[in-house]
């Protein structure tokens, strides 16, 4: 009876599970296909990835949408680690829920209104549509989570660490960058991790504040999809799907580097 | 004196993020409410909201978009509680639980292009009707297209909290209530899912918002049949650019999203994929 049972819960799970991913390795699958729809497997080839490579216009989105994700989450991690140091050191318990839930109101917003209300902003302070005012846009966005990975970390630091490390005679830059920084890196580098992908997955506010010049890879696939199939987009698929792998795999081992980190600290005060 | 110095230097470092959330926070949204009083012509004035009262069209779109994401929610809860459950019991749940959340890491307009595929005339789902012998359907750009897409694409983000939720309940509890003689649906009903609840409630507000708002599935799935109030906001702003009366629809949508806050309670949304993410 027991038996029976468990199979069946995991014949459900098996199921959720292709279900989720049937879709992705379907258009995976067609982006090797001959033949230009996504109807049956014509044979294997690689052209799809050859008219990728050769596209160039793609290749130059897909810089652009590179370097405004690795831009926009090194400066969201900065102002947002300046942030979650300066929210944990707020005294009176009024100040700290205000900024915390100010700091929330854009992860619980839609995102279209995010879109819509940076666009009125940027178009407020005439500030052109295109690579700035979307990099501004991605740093905007992704402050918040930085402040939430990095603020636990920063509270669960002893004050006596500070204390110890200021009557050996450390000044105060020393003091943040040989004490607190090392401490919260873990924080630091999940909320930077965290950055990149929203910065990569972005498409709703990318697409109300890019203007007609500049374009991401998600802008880029929304307009082609809308022309209807065209496997060069499988093959791009393909190529993303690969960069997601190592992005996980990424963030993983530095899930893995601060838990040995906790570790390593927790040993040493037993000691 | 030496503390005062300290005190100066820890406010300076935090004027980024002050700055940050003046310009970036609060400067927009006021932004758009200031904007919602203006007409197309630049004009300040009450008519928007004076339109969007009185027409029927605008009322039943509002409607129709609490509606689906209704739908949505409730199609996306009946298929993720029961993986949440099922994934607490296996032996490597943290593991299950990196695969159901993997997908989120695919981009949303990949994954909403791979069902323009699978679900055209032609497509491999057609194919499987024909196959167990039903005729062809049109089920691209319908309301089931768009409803099925828009949960797929949400159930990890319903099924990370129902999860944490299951996984933080005591099983002594369950242990308690069926020694007292109670039957699998009493311990359920009684014990399981009222102590769950909370996740639950976390999980139907990280479905419902971002579902008044998928405008880019109503194009690409929903084929225009669907009309959100994400939809109705980007059709003003970027096409009609009529955006006083954009404005005005994304003053409901954010007073949609505070009425669903306060019924659902808490305030943090979407610990987006990833292990706490």
């Amino acid at each position: 009876m027991k038996i029976h049972n468990f199979k069946w819960r995991n014949l459900y799970l098996w199921f959720v599970f292709i279900v989720l991913y049937a879709p992705i390795i379907f258009l995976i699958v067609y982006s090797f296909s001959k033949g230009d729809t996504m109807n049956n497997f014509h044979g294997f080839t690689w052209a799809h990835y050859q008219d990728l490579f050769a596209d160039s216009r793609l290749i130059a989105i897909f810089l652009d949408t590179l370097l405004i994700a690795l831009l926009s989450s090194i400066l969201a991690t900065i102002v947002g680690t300046l942030g979650a140091l300066g929210i944990s050191q707020t005294t009176r318990a009024i100040t700290k829920n205000t900024l915390l839930s100010l700091n929330n109101i854009l992860m619980v917003s839609p995102d279209v209104i995010i879109g819509a209300s940076f666009l009125i902003f940027f178009t407020a302070l005439k500030i052109p549509l295109g690579f700035g005012s979307v990099l501004l846009s991605h740093i905007a966005f992704s402050i918040p989570i930085v402040v939430l990975m990095v603020l636990p970390k920063v509270q669960e630091m002893s004050r006596s660490l500070l204390d110890a490390a200021a009557d050996l005679g450390a000044n105060s830059w020393q003091l943040l960058s040989q004490v607190t920084i090392p401490y919260i890196m873990p924080g630091i580098l999940s909320g930077f991790f965290m950055a990149l992908t929203y910065s990569l997955d972005d498409f709703a506010v990318t697409f109300f504040v890019t203007g007609n010049g500049f374009s991401t890879l998600s802008v880029e696939i929304y307009s082609r999809a809308r022309q209807g199939i065209n496997l060069e987009i499988n093959a791009l698929s393909g190529l993303m799907f690969l960069m997601a792998l190592i992005l996980v795999i990424g963030y993983y081992f530095i899930n893995q580097y601060s838990s040995r980190h906790r570790h390593a600290n927790t040993r040493g005060h037993r000691k | 004196m030496q503390r005062k110095q300290r005190l100066s230097r820890q406010i300076a470092y935090f004027i980024p993020y002050i700055l940050w959330i003046g310009l970036f926070v609060i400067a927009p949204v006021v932004l758009l409410v200031y904007q919602s009083f203006f007409d197309i012509n630049g004009h300040f004035t009450l008519s928007n909201y004076q339109t969007y009262f009185s027409s029927n069209t605008y009322l039943t779109m509002t409607l129709n978009s609490v509606w689906y994401a209704f739908l949505i929610t409730f199609a996306t809860l009946v298929i993720s509680y029961p993986t949440a459950y099922v994934l607490n019991a296996t032996k490597h749940p943290q593991l299950w639980l990196l695969l159901i959340i993997m997908p989120t890491w695919i981009n949303l307009l990949l994954k909403a292009y791979a069902f323009i595929g699978i679900f055209s005339q032609a497509g491999i789902a057609n194919q499987f009707l024909h196959f167990i012998g039903i005729a062809p359907q049109q089920i691209l750009f319908t309301k089931f297209s768009f409803i099925f897409v828009a949960a797929y694409i949400q159930i990890p983000f319903m099924v990370l909290p129902i999860y944490n939720s299951i996984n933080e309940l005591n099983p002594s509890y369950v242990n308690a209530s069926k020694d007292l003689g109670a039957t699998s649906w009493q311990t359920f009903s009684k014990v399981i899912f009222p102590l769950t609840l909370p996740g639950v409630k976390a999980g139907v507000q990280a479905v419902f918002i971002p579902s008044l708002s998928l405008f880019m599935l109503t194009r690409l799935i929903g084929g225009n049949k669907v009309i959100t109030l994400g939809t109705a906001i980007e059709e003003h702003f970027l096409t009609t650019m009529n955006w006083g009366m954009g404005s005005t629809i994304g003053v409901i949508l954010i007073i949609a999203m505070v009425i669903i806050m306060s019924l659902t309670g808490g305030s943090k949304r979407r610990a987006k994929r990833g292990m706490t993410k």
